[in-house]
């Protein structure tokens, strides 16, 4: 990681320490600081409103955010309907966003006058109550419809982030657009955006043991020195390294592949850290007084979002399959499309 | 912050050719039938044949420096290639703890005279060596080494016995952990590192067979072995510390990872043939995606090691989960396969899944055991003393 990235880490760190509150259900002081510090689209384009960075960059952002349980929409801003705005040609506004990839039960219309409507029903859209709008990919085209162009059905994950139900019912998006966009890329996107908010509450949840572990006395001394609590503790660590490594891995190279991979291997590793967080943690650790269910909620949800490790799973070995037994080593290192 | 550091790291593309010539090197072996891939073969797999032929192309000592025979291509280079051998089960065992670690430790701690006599030999893939650390009472608690050598004519005077020496009836030297003095409140000090020839006399070896019945194991009993002061590897009293850090050499490389690597290709085959349903596909694509990070965690360790750093603990966690993964992979293509594990069988998923299984019980015991790889990261994170 070069500096520069180190140094934006650092500053979305110190933006969330002051202003996470992770038992708010959205945070709009936290946005307007990420705003502030330009960090809210950060892949999209410089000419497209956004920070032009790139997506090891973005993730490393998304993980700190993770560590915090920041309750903010960055990775489907930055990593979705940014993207798919700027992608297909059109200036990104400010403020909370959302997308969507449209099943089948979604309808693009074009009208006699040259007019859109969109029709359908998007389920569990990630923050649409709060997004400015929701930007859908259908039929080869962006389509992006404003706040208050769709009711909303609230709902919401584990953690109880918005997972809302999107009615559209003949809504005139403001704007269509082309797209060269996929729904391939649109999953991949969002799936390396759920690892790397999932490393960073890995890491949380890894930190609050280590520190229960270090305070909590018992039998006249502290947790951290039973041996049997220590496996635990260097256990929840290795797997947050291990989810950490990949994501960046991941976001560096960008491949479907790798992205697989690193949701995968990071949805596995999310139960064994939460697990053995609340273990460590015992009785306290399970209240809704305790921060750690900021932390492991959001994990529980996460695993499943965007692919769970059987999902990618299955399409990582499909490529497995296909490479054979001279062709999977090959695969391994070389990676590549899914 | 988190007490472990890790980023990603990414191989220079130049490497890339050298992975093609490696590949295409082990694809000409095997075509020509002379290596079978097995399971576990830096252990099992000792071909000096072998070791020559990879010698004469520069893929052995490829961190030592060119006057010392060596390549100097480099730790990342020497990454490449030993994970294609591994990923293709070469058999790798005759010189792969003397090019993992007797070698660095020779160059970072040996003697101008040392270098000479031995690096050459083990970058031409003819020189082996063993490694003599453990003993009869002493496992994970290395410390507790009660080989002792005492003070003889111009050198040192040899005496107790080293357990699990893999290789040492076959090697031609072996560095051993040896007491020189007392062990002081630590337990860390008296350690001495000495260069061993294995046919020197006072020496016996004596096969420890595995469970398979396999003789890579060895017990060496040294009685009055005469150990010349010019084989003292680094300084006298200072073996823990050297020994410590050749463990980071030991600890985090991808044979800790691939060990059974070559069974997971055979039953990539053997889905290819049957045909794969989604639930198949799912098991081994899940196991695929392990394996590719924590391929991406060895990568990372080894790009801080090429940069000088030494981060132990990483190294450590890296180990803890690639053993483990090791034996996970075998329990999803015994799942995957559905045929007996059979070491005589003319399947060579059959066969490779019986090596596999047999051979597993070392993988989260050699190079310090999986509990006390966790120990070493659980002290690392908590406040000093606390874990105590």
């Amino acid at each position: 990681m070069n500096d520069i990235v180190q140094d934006l880490a650092g500053t979305v760190d110190a933006v969330c320490a002051r202003h996470a509150d992770p038992g708010e259900g959205w945070n709009p002081r936290l946005w307007d600081e990420l705003e502030r510090v330009g960090v809210t689209l950060l892949p999209v384009p410089e000419e497209r409103g956004g920070a032009g960075a790139d997506l090891a960059t973005t993730a490393e952002v998304l993980r700190v955010l993770g560590r915090h349980a920041a309750a903010v929409p960055l990775a489907e801003t930055a990593l979705l309907a940014g993207w798919l705005l700027a992608e297909a040609g059109a200036d990104v506004p400010s403020g909370p966003l959302t997308a969507a990839l449209a099943g089948p039960d979604v309808a693009l219309r074009q009208n006699a006058g040259g007019g859109w409507t969109l029709t359908g029903t998007l389920p569990r859209v990630p923050w649409a109550r709060h997004a400015e709008g929701v930007a859908v990919l259908v039929d080869g085209r962006t389509a992006f419809v404003p706040r208050g162009g769709y009711e909303v059905g609230e709902g919401a994950n584990l953690a109880g982030e918005p997972r809302d139900t999107v009615h559209l019912r003949d809504a005139a998006p403001a704007q269509v657009l082309a797209s060269s966009a996929t729904a391939q890329e649109f999953r991949e996107r969002a799936a390396l955006g759920r690892a790397a908010l999932m490393a960073g509450a890995m890491e949380t949840a890894t930190d609050l043991a280590v520190r229960y572990a270090g305070e909590r006395v018992q039998f006249g001394r502290p947790l951290a020195r039973f041996q049997a609590v220590q496996q635990h503790l260097a256990e929840m660590a290795g797997e947050t390294l291990l989810a950490t490594v990949a994501a960046q891995a991941a976001a560096a190279e960008g491949t479907g592949f790798a992205i697989a991979a690193a949701k995968a291997a990071a949805s596995e590793a999310a139960g064994t850290v939460c697990r053995l967080a609340h273990q460590v943690h015992g009785a306290i650790g399970f209240t809704d007084e305790h921060g750690l269910r900021h932390a492991t909620t959001r994990l529980w949800a996460w695993r499943d979002e965007c692919g769970n490790e059987a999902e990618w799973g299955e399409a990582l070995g499909a490529r497995a399959v296909d490479a054979g037994t001279g062709g999977l080593w090959p695969l391994i290192t070389a990676g590549g499309d899914l | 912050m988190p007490a472990l550091r890790l980023d990603a790291a990414a191989l220079p593309p130049e490497l890339d050719g050298l992975r093609r010539d490696v590949r295409a090197f082990l694809a000409g072996e095997i075509a020509a039938g002379r290596i079978v891939p097995h399971a576990d073969n830096w252990l099992a797999g000792w071909d000096p044949a072998f070791s020559r032929r990879l010698g004469e192309r520069g893929w052995i000592g490829m961190t030592f420096p060119p006057e010392y025979g060596g390549s100097g291509a480099g730790s990342l280079a020497r990454f490449v290639v030993t994970e294609e051998l591994l990923a293709a089960g070469a058999p790798v065992a005759a010189h792969w703890i003397a090019d993992r670690q007797s070698g660095p430790s020779l160059l970072k701690f040996g003697t101008e005279e040392q270098r000479r006599a031995y690096l050459p030999g083990i970058a031409r893939g003819e020189t082996s060596f063993a490694i003599g650390m453990s003993e009869p009472d002493s496992g994970s608690d290395l410390a507790s080494v009660r080989t002792k050598a005492e003070r003889a004519d111009g050198g040192w005077l040899v005496n107790g016995a080293k357990m699990w020496t893999s290789g040492a009836h076959v090697a031609d030297a072996m560095i051993a952990l040896v007491r020189t003095g007392p062990p002081g409140e630590s337990r860390h000090e008296g350690l001495t590192q000495l260069i061993v020839d294995l046919r020197a006399p006072g020496l016996e070896i004596r096969p420890i067979r595995l469970l398979t019945g396999e003789h890579h194991f060895n017990e060496v009993v040294l009685t009055d072995v005469f150990v010349p002061d010019g084989r003292v590897l680094g300084t006298v009293g200072d073996g823990w510390r050297q020994v410590t850090g050749e463990l980071a050499f030991e600890r985090s490389g991808p044979e800790r990872i691939l060990s059974t690597f070559p069974l997971l290709a055979a039953v990539a085959g053997r889905l290819a043939e049957r045909g794969a349903d989604a639930a198949d596909r799912a098991r081994i694509g899940m196991v695929a995606a392990r394996l590719w990070a924590l391929r991406r965690m060895s990568l990372a360790v080894a790009a801080r090691l090429a940069a000088g750093d030494a981060p132990a603990v990483e190294a450590a966690a890296v180990k803890d989960l690639g053993t483990r993964f090791e034996g996970a992979l075998i329990e999803t293509v015994r799942l995957l396969a559905r045929v007996e594990p059979d070491l005589a069988s003319s399947d060579p998923l059959a066969h490779l899944l019986a090596q596999s299984v047999l051979h597993s019980p070392g993988f989260t015991l050699r190079g310090g055991t999986n509990e006390i790889l966790r120990g070493v990261v659980a002290k690392s994170l908590l406040p000093r003393g606390d874990a105590r």
